[in-house]
């Protein structure tokens, strides 16, 4: 990992109307990727997140977390003190037994990752090392794995994209098809979904005809997909830069669509799987015609109450540009500023290319020069972090947070409504309320 | 190394920003990598502020260590001081920031701010924690902001009865409310009027809604309320040793403990007290308490973990007040472990002192309470247990801010503390009842919403979570964490359904002393008659 994460990647989208971008490098109000834990456990059950850090870390996760009905989770952190900032072999063996301690009370536990924090990395405690050693010692029961969820090198939703990334070299490879090494033969989703809205997208895969659909990560820490140049890589989340080129290195191939919000974006996601596995057009239309259907009817009344509106992103989940492409184009909502943490072009070039010509982004971010844009520009809605929503809300702007997107199943034709029904929600109720 | 999983208390910064944060024209410039500005929330959602925190994070990622970080905070500084333009100004850092010793406060020093006072803040992250930070933010800001003031040593100590001479009222400053704290904003308001029906005037109340100039204003009273001791009483001690200011210490929550707090207010002023005023009408819980319908409340085995302060007025007014039994106390306010200890000894029982919220569930399950009066996390713990819990202390979630007012302490506060700790326990009656009657046909399965566990989820978002929550979720994992040992005997048919017959609050600690006395005389079964046995064995 390292500095790759924070560098935007250098590939521009072959767009010819590249849209024009506010780079910021002020005072961020994002999360860190130690935050991307709190859906990352519920997705795998039988895994432990132990965050090497320091009292903010467990602070972090509680506050983001809520405090929720958890009969005892499954993450924790390792508390650094004073006695183990004197001196580094006293760290390593603090955490051994640490460790020891808790896969004692948690034998169901398989895969326990080590998540680096900004005070281990910058005592550059080597979690790597100990995760090596842990392996060793644990042989069979349990797998030790680790990544950085650090706020110096990720942000929010990255510390998903670092787990799944640490995930990849424990795939199993993908035997070669006889017919030909290039040959597709199993679609790989990956990015967490809702296990509901996971099920629903398989079935329909399946359904056009794609013969193995599989999930990384998976519902078991242990059930790990095989990858290989038979495999087509298909991302449900828009913030899996580092693990899309790991699974790239490992001979699959990337599918490039947009990402499957609204009724637009999943039907050209699972249309551009149905061309990777060379699928009857006929096939693919008798499947999602009717859900496209369907979808722009749940959509409508949606789309009534969102339409002509002005929305500004802030950035905070990196999920800002497929949402504003989906929230232009499919609810008609006037684009005023687009923020994302960071810029992955080749990521995004399918829904760069979906924006209105002209729209206006920002990477990064200054969030007091942020707030007087925003505030000059009067949006009718604004998609922010909950540090900011309530403030805002006070100052009479109408408010989206964006971390309930990412704990709310949105993905697919069917979700499309919901999806819009979240930001409709915010301007319904306004309209709702009155005290004189 | 510690393993924690959920926290009572938060790093030190957080609590040097509740104090920023509780004040009017105080900034606070925090270096501290991208991240911590997740602490913003705990205000603007669980207080529901409408104003972001007046905090600047230097926010640092990676790239910036191999550069100058200390000219981020130079520069951070300087866009604050011109932002926002505070009366004054507080510096200091996070726990990564600590390690890259850039010494924030020593660089704001040697800048031009204008002449605005600024206060560095050391608060050792990896040893200290929230409260403490709270309470020595506010410490270093009042002294910061009163150095000047500091009378020559030597010179004569102020009167505190002098308003007399004076020909003025009494005053007196309350200190240590402050957001995240329980109740401050309905507890000052209960004071402030208290104070105004014995003729006594509010010099400060800081840092609840202080400026720094109202800070520079302490001196002026004759006597500091130290309402929170958790943030206060290191500043009020000050202010005792270097101004000669008393300070009262009884924290008026309860009945006994409000005409303790009146007593040694008047006495410290010189000031003269009427048994009337001290009439226990003020309030109704002495007569609700002594009220026919209360007699259920007798013996009521209660078990409390709070912060200091709540902690041990709650075991007095449980004890003394409302008849109950307290079969555990305990805090995790380490700095003010010694009084709570007391606290427990006059009640034959031995204070938990711990941050470990597992520790504390085992105490509550062993104990098998019938009322929990505890924090956030207790009130979790406990409705794993299925014991009906009331919140006293912080930490806090955002149902523990209500609309209305709702003050601890004083005359009302006590009328709220009879509701808010009884009410639960009408609904434990209830549960009771489900459970006696269980086997008719209207207590099926799913009439028991009401306890919240199976509430219906309304809306999109519920169902999102719902989606969510659909991961297989193992059912209460820490209360078999919390049962000790292995269980060998198994219990039989007839020995289960006679357990099924004990009321549900005791069951637990029936079926483990039972399981025990199996044990222990190596009985393979559990049935009826060895239950019985083991009830005669336990009740000698």
């Amino acid at each position: 990992m390292g500095g790759s994460t924070l560098t935007p990647a250098t590939v521009e989208a072959a767009s010819s109307d590249p849209a024009p971008v506010i780079r910021e490098n002020g005072q961020r109000e994002v999360f860190c990727g130690l935050t991307s834990i709190v859906w990352l456990h519920r997705r795998m059950p039988d895994a432990f997140f132990l965050v090497v850090g320091s009292r903010t870390c467990a602070h972090l996760i509680q506050s983001a977390a809520g405090v929720m009905i958890f009969a005892e989770p499954r993450f924790g952190t390792a508390i650094l003190g004073e006695r183990d900032l004197a001196g580094l072999a006293d760290a390593n063996e603090e955490l051994d037994r640490l460790v020891a301690d808790l896969l004692e009370r948690r034998p169901e536990i398989r895969t326990l990752f080590l998540v680096g924090s900004c005070p281990s990395e910058v005592i550059k405690l080597d979690l790597g090392r100990a995760a090596e050693r842990l392996t060793t010692r644990l042989q069979g029961r349990v797998r030790v794995l680790n990544y950085s969820g650090s706020g110096i090198e990720t942000t929010f939703t990255q510390g998903e994209d670092q787990a799944l990334l640490a995930l990849t070299p424990l795939l199993p490879s993908l035997p070669p098809s006889p017919a030909a090494a290039e040959r597709a033969q199993e679609l790989l989703i990956v990015g967490t979904l809702a296990d509901a809205v996971e099920d629903r997208l398989v079935l329909l895969f399946e359904r056009m005809g794609i013969p193995v659909v599989r999930s990384l990560p998976p519902r078991r820490s242990t059930e790990l997909p095989p990858v290989g140049p038979g495999s087509r890589v298909l991302l449900a989340q828009p913030f899996l830069s580092d693990t899309a080129r790991a699974l790239q290195r490992r001979g699959a191939q990337l599918i490039q669509a947009p990402f499957p919000y609204g009724v637009e974006g999943s039907r050209m996601w699972m249309e551009a799987a149905a061309a990777a596995f060379d699928l009857a057009p006929e096939a693919v239309a008798a499947v999602l015609d009717p859900l496209v259907e369907r979808g722009r009817r749940a959509l409508e009344p949606h789309r009534q109450e969102l339409a002509g509106r002005r929305l500004f992103l802030m950035p905070d989940s990196q999920m800002e540009i497929p949402l504003a492409r989906f929230l232009s184009r499919e609810c008609g909502m006037e684009l005023v500023e687009v923020g994302t943490p960071y810029l992955d072009r080749q990521l995004m070039a399918a829904d760069l290319a979906l924006l209105p010509p002209g729209t206006q982004l920002s990477e990064g971010q200054d969030v007091d020069r942020q707030l007087q844009r925003l505030r000059q520009a009067g949006p009718d809605l604004v998609v922010c972090g909950l540090g900011l929503a309530n403030p805002l809300e006070a100052e009479g702007i109408a408010t989206k947070w964006s971390i309930e997107l990412v704990f709310s199943p949105i993905h697919g034709c069917d979700q499309a409504g919901d999806l819009a029904e979240l930001f409709a929600r915010s301007l319904r109720r306004r309209g709702r309320l009155h005290f004189h | 190394m510690e393993l924690t999983l959920w926290t009572y208390e938060g790093p030190p910064h957080v609590g040097a920003m509740r104090i920023a944060t509780s004040m009017e024209g105080v900034h606070y410039v925090l270096h501290a990598p991208q991240g911590d500005t997740y602490a913003d929330l705990l205000f603007t959602m669980i207080e529901r502020r409408d104003r972001r925190p007046p905090v600047t994070y230097t926010t640092f990622q990676a790239r910036d260590l191999g550069g100058d970080t200390a000219e981020l905070v130079k520069r951070s500084i300087a866009d604050a001081v011109t932002r926002f333009r505070p009366e004054a100004l507080l510096v200091g850092e996070s726990c990564t920031a600590e390690l890259i010793q850039d010494q924030p406060g020593a660089l704001a020093a040697g800048m031009d701010l204008g002449g605005i006072p600024m206060v560095s803040l050391e608060l050792p992250a990896y040893s200290k924690k929230e409260n403490w930070g709270a309470a020595e933010t506010f410490y270093q800001l009042v002294r910061g902001l009163l150095r000047s003031q500091v009378p020559a040593p030597g010179q004569a100590k102020p009167d505190p009865a002098r308003w007399r001479q004076e020909g003025r009222r009494p005053s007196v400053n309350l200190l240590g409310p402050s957001l995240l704290g329980f109740r401050c904003r309905d507890d000052v308001a209960e004071i402030t009027a208290l104070l105004q029906q014995h003729g006594i005037d509010l010099n400060v109340v800081a840092p609840l809604g202080a400026r720094a100039a109202d800070l520079q204003r302490l001196p002026l009273a004759d006597v500091n309320v130290c309402l929170y001791p958790e943030v206060a009483a290191p500043a009020c001690s000050w202010l005792q040793r270097s101004f000669g200011m008393p300070m009262v210490k009884t924290v008026p929550i309860g009945i006994g403990a409000t005409i303790e707090f009146l007593r040694e207010l008047h006495t410290v002023l010189d000031l003269e007290l009427s048994e009337d005023q001290l009439n226990e009408a003020h309030s109704r819980l002495p007569w609700y308490s002594r009220s026919v319908d209360s007699t259920y409340l007798t013996g009521k085995r209660v078990f409390i973990f709070a912060d200091a302060t709540h902690a041990i007025a709650a075991a007095r007014i449980a004890s003394q007040e409302l008849g109950f039994e307290v079969v555990g106390l305990g805090s995790y306010s380490r700095e003010q472990a010694r009084e709570v200890r007391a606290a427990a000894a006059d009640l034959g029982l031995e204070a938990l002192i711990t941050d470990d919220y597992l520790e504390v569930e085992k105490a509550m399950a062993e104990a098998a309470p019938e009322l929990v009066l505890g924090t956030q996390m207790e009130r979790h713990s406990a409705k794993r247990l299925g014991i009906p819990c009331a919140v006293i202390s912080s930490p806090l979630h955002v149902q523990d801010v209500p609309a209305r007012r709702s003050p601890q302490m004083g005359w009302e506060g006590a009328n709220v503390i009879f509701d808010s700790w009884v009410h639960p326990l009408m609904m434990g009656l209830e549960e009771h009842l489900i459970g006696m009657f269980r086997h008719d046909f209207e207590f099926v399965d799913g009439h028991r919403s009401h306890l919240g566990d199976s509430a219906p989820a309304h809306g999109a978002a519920a169902e999102g979570r719902a989606g969510i929550a659909a991961v297989a979720e193992p059912v209460p994992e820490s209360l078999a964490a919390a049962v000790d040992g292995p269980v060998e005997a198994l219990w039989t048919a007839d020995g289960e359904a006679e357990l099924a017959r004990i009321p549900f609050f005791v069951r637990g600690k029936v079926r483990r002393n039972t399981e025990r006395f199996a044990r222990e005389r190596g009985l393979r079964q559990i049935d009826a008659e060895a239950l019985y046995d083991a009830k005669a064995h336990f009740s000698r």
